[in-house]
């Protein structure tokens, strides 16, 4: 990636301003380069599979091999979704083909005590996180119990509500401030949510109080239709976060060792009291905005195979061939485990998937109000006599 | 006459509005080229290019609030939130700006726009896509709400919606912009906003709702009628801001009893207000409570158990049962 000014950017107005959409553009430009000033670029691991090798992390092969499994997992959940989605057996759903490694990187360097406030398109981080895959199946086939965090997990239910969360993930990471625990929380959202003043509003609150925060912007090109170009008019959209004086930095989403590398940096800021951090993600949402969505009707199939040549799982797949982490058939078995996994879970999803409406009525309040009691008896009644258990 | 769906018939609305109007344009999320996400504005970029049909930035209270800019410029903005839901990202916009301007300007700039929105249950939508929340906008004065329950009146309503010289709330029922189809007539129509209407003449009882519940309202009404010898009238609200007392008070004056139905959460719902306005009018002819039916005071359960907040015809018919037979 070349190195690029505010001019550029002020005069690439209009329909042609030409949007670098992913930083592996240009397999051998400089890794860690200057994107515009105030924002730095990263990416470590190139479309091709080459790493720069001075700035691979150096994680073991232990490590190496769940990052990978974790990515695969998540593509094979999504998959094993949508199949299931079309077969009538799951709710509408929103996949994330392609975002693997901005989801994993995003939070592989959080530990147990840190937070995770997540929108919808995360079920991969939410796995990592521990959300076992029968309960996100429940969710999003409209059984509300899947969204309860599962018991030891410090991570919020998932946002619908575009943008909506950022602020109570801010006053989450403002909380451990205050009690003085060195928690972290990492809160993401898509390029579509940057449009909303609550997102503008939790950038400020973090910076004015050194929040331990990090943003983690998935920038997937598209929010349903309307493409990031027209949804915001600077590029990158890190420069966000310069804006509120918050450390900014643009990282290739589709390599997971920049996410991780980026990640980590910005958590121990966070965590030494170094406040809040913005990593724009620039990925690519691979498949349909949601399971309701067409997207033929808005975008060409040649956009789309593009960005088959960055996928973030073959790109590591080369990696951990050349670094002699495993073998083809070492990845192979991965892909098959996974397989087994993803069926497993549908299975306990399947002996699990029992609609409750007599909870209906439950946790509306922690006390329930008296006149509250007296409508959930007549809706259980009501039950009663439509025979329903 | 063509037989429309709702959402076709809505589009067509739209279609004549712009056709006959220049100062009429569209603003919304995903509106353009993907004609919105349920398709009511399909086209219409086709044919009035993007500066009429507007794809925003993700931002509803963004969308509102220069929705009022544009009115007060002289434009007749017809914005779409995506789901009613997320009007609440643009509550600021519409409690202090949209039904604000006019009086605050002392009636130099009257805030001539619509804002349309899908609303309700009924359609196993994720969290968030199923409410119902018109009582909100009802409490704010300034604002018309109006909720169309067919292909035929929602294009008539739209209409008149955007002719009107105050900003409206069009709460759409998602639920049934499929449903069924309807015919419609060729030319232009306009229902008066403000106005309800008697769709079935019964001696018994009246039947009050609107929108989506005005599908299992008449469900009812049929199988009383031919399953209990009960004779229900049926008035559609239509227009919840300003509301068509008179018609309603008529009704009950006639019948004696009354049965309310709605969506929406009861507390502070739109059937209480009914109920306070129907015992203001016409106390002495009433032979029995009014009831309502209404969704519980909880949030809108998750769609695997949706059918059982939702009002069903079997639940009416069991309150009018109860109504008619009740001896004071
Ligand atoms: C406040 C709000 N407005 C509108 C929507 C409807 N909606 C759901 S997803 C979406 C696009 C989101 O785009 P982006 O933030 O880029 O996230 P992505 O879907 O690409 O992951 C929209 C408009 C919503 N959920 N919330
Ligand atoms: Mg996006």
């Amino acid at each position: 990636m070349t190195h690029r000014t505010m001019d550029s950017v002020r005069s690439s107005k209009g329909k042609n301003r030409r949007t670098p959409r992913s930083a592996d553009e240009d397999a051998n430009a400089a890794r860690r380069t200057i994107a515009t000033p105030g924002v730095e670029d990263l990416r470590i691991l190139a479309a091709d599979g080459s790493v720069d090798r001075d700035l691979d992390p150096h994680l073991d092969d232990d490590e190496l091999l769940r990052i990978h499994r974790a990515m695969v997992l998540t593509r094979v959940f999504d998959q094993r979704m949508l199949t299931m989605q079309r077969q009538g057996q799951m709710g509408t759903f929103a996949p994330g083909a392609g975002q693997e490694a901005t989801q994993i990187g995003q939070v592989y360097p959080l530990t147990e005590r840190d937070w995770f406030s997540p929108s919808y398109r995360s079920f991969g981080a939410q796995i990592w996180r521990g959300w076992e895959m029968e309960r996100l199946m429940l969710l999003w086939d409209g059984f509300f119990e899947g969204f309860a965090p599962p018991p030891g997990v410090r991570d919020l239910p998932f946002s619908i509500v575009i943008g909506s969360h950022v602020l109570p993930a801010v006053g989450v990471a403002m909380g451990m401030q205050y009690r003085e625990e060195d928690s972290v929380m990492v809160t993401n959202f898509g390029d579509g949510a940057l449009s909303q003043g609550v997102v503008a509003e939790g950038l400020n609150f973090a910076a004015v109080n050194q929040a331990p925060i990090v943003f983690v912007c998935e920038n997937n090109g598209w929010a349903i239709s309307t493409r990031v170009e027209q949804q915001c008019h600077v590029d990158p959209l890190a420069l966000r976060g310069v804006g509120f004086g918050v450390p900014s930095i643009r990282v290739d989403g589709n390599d997971v060792l920049a996410m991780i590398v980026a990640t980590r940096e910005a958590i121990e800021r966070a965590r030494h009291g170094g406040g809040p951090t913005f990593i724009e993600a620039v990925t690519y949402r691979m498949g349909v905005h949601t399971t309701a969505d067409d997207p033929k009707v808005y975008r060409t199939d040649d956009e789309v195979e593009a960005w088959e040549d960055r996928c973030p799982l073959r790109r590591f797949g080369i990696y951990l061939l050349g670094r002699n982490v495993t073998d083809q058939a070492g990845l192979e078995r991965i892909q098959q485990e996974c397989e087994a996994e993803v069926l497993a879970a549908r299975d306990r999803f399947r002996s699990r998937a029992h609609a409750k409406p007599r909870e209906a009525f439950d946790f509306v309040f922690a006390d329930m109000p008296d006149e509250l009691a007296r409508q959930r008896q007549a809706y259980l009644e009501k039950l009663d006599r439509k025979g329903v258990e | 006459m063509p037989e429309l769906t709702m959402v076709e018939a809505l589009n067509r609305a739209l279609d004549e509005a712009m056709e006959h109007d220049p100062d009429v344009l569209l603003m919304g999320e995903d509106i353009g080229v993907n004609g919105g996400v349920f398709r009511v504005t399909k086209d219409l970029q086709a044919k009035y290019g993007v500066n009429r049909v507007r794809d925003t930035p993700l931002a509803e209270a963004g969308i509102v609030g220069t929705g009022v800019g544009m009115a007060i410029a002289g434009l007749k903005p017809v914005v779409e939130i995506q789901f009613s839901g997320f009007t609440m990202q643009a509550f600021d916009q519409i409690e202090q700006n949209m039904a604000r301007y006019h009086h605050r300007s002392r009636g130099r700039y009257p805030i001539s726009m619509v804002l349309r929105t899908p609303y309700g249950g009924g359609i196993h939508a994720v969290e968030h896509h199923s409410e119902s929340r018109e009582a909100y906008w009802a409490h704010t004065p300034g604002l018309k709400v109006v909720v169309p329950s067919g292909p035929r009146n929602a294009r008539g309503l739209l209409a008149a919606a955007i002719d009107d010289p105050d900003p409206v709330i069009f709460y759409e029922p998602k639920a049934v912009y499929r449903a069924f189809r309807e015919e419609v007539p060729d030319t232009p129509e306009r229902i008066p906003l403000g106005t309800a209407e008697i769709v079935r003449d019964g001696r018994d009882i009246t039947l009050i709702s609107y929108g989506a519940m005005m599908r299992p309202t008449r469900e009812a009404a049929d199988d009383l009628a031919e399953l209990h010898g009960i004779d229900p009238e049926v008035v559609d609200l239509r227009s919840i801001s300003p509301m068509d007392t008179d018609t309603l008070a008529a009704s009950v004056a006639r019948t004696g009893r009354c049965v309310i139905v709605h969506e929406g959460p009861r507390n502070c719902g739109v059937a209480a207000e009914i109920i306070a306005r129907l015992n203001e009018e016409v106390f002495e002819y009433l032979v029995a409570p009014i009831k309502r039916i209404t969704g519980d005071d909880i949030h809108f359960p998750y769609f695997q158990t949706e059918e059982h907040y939702l009002p069903d015809p079997d639940t009416i018919i069991e309150a009018v049962r109860e109504t008619v037979a009740f001896d004071g």
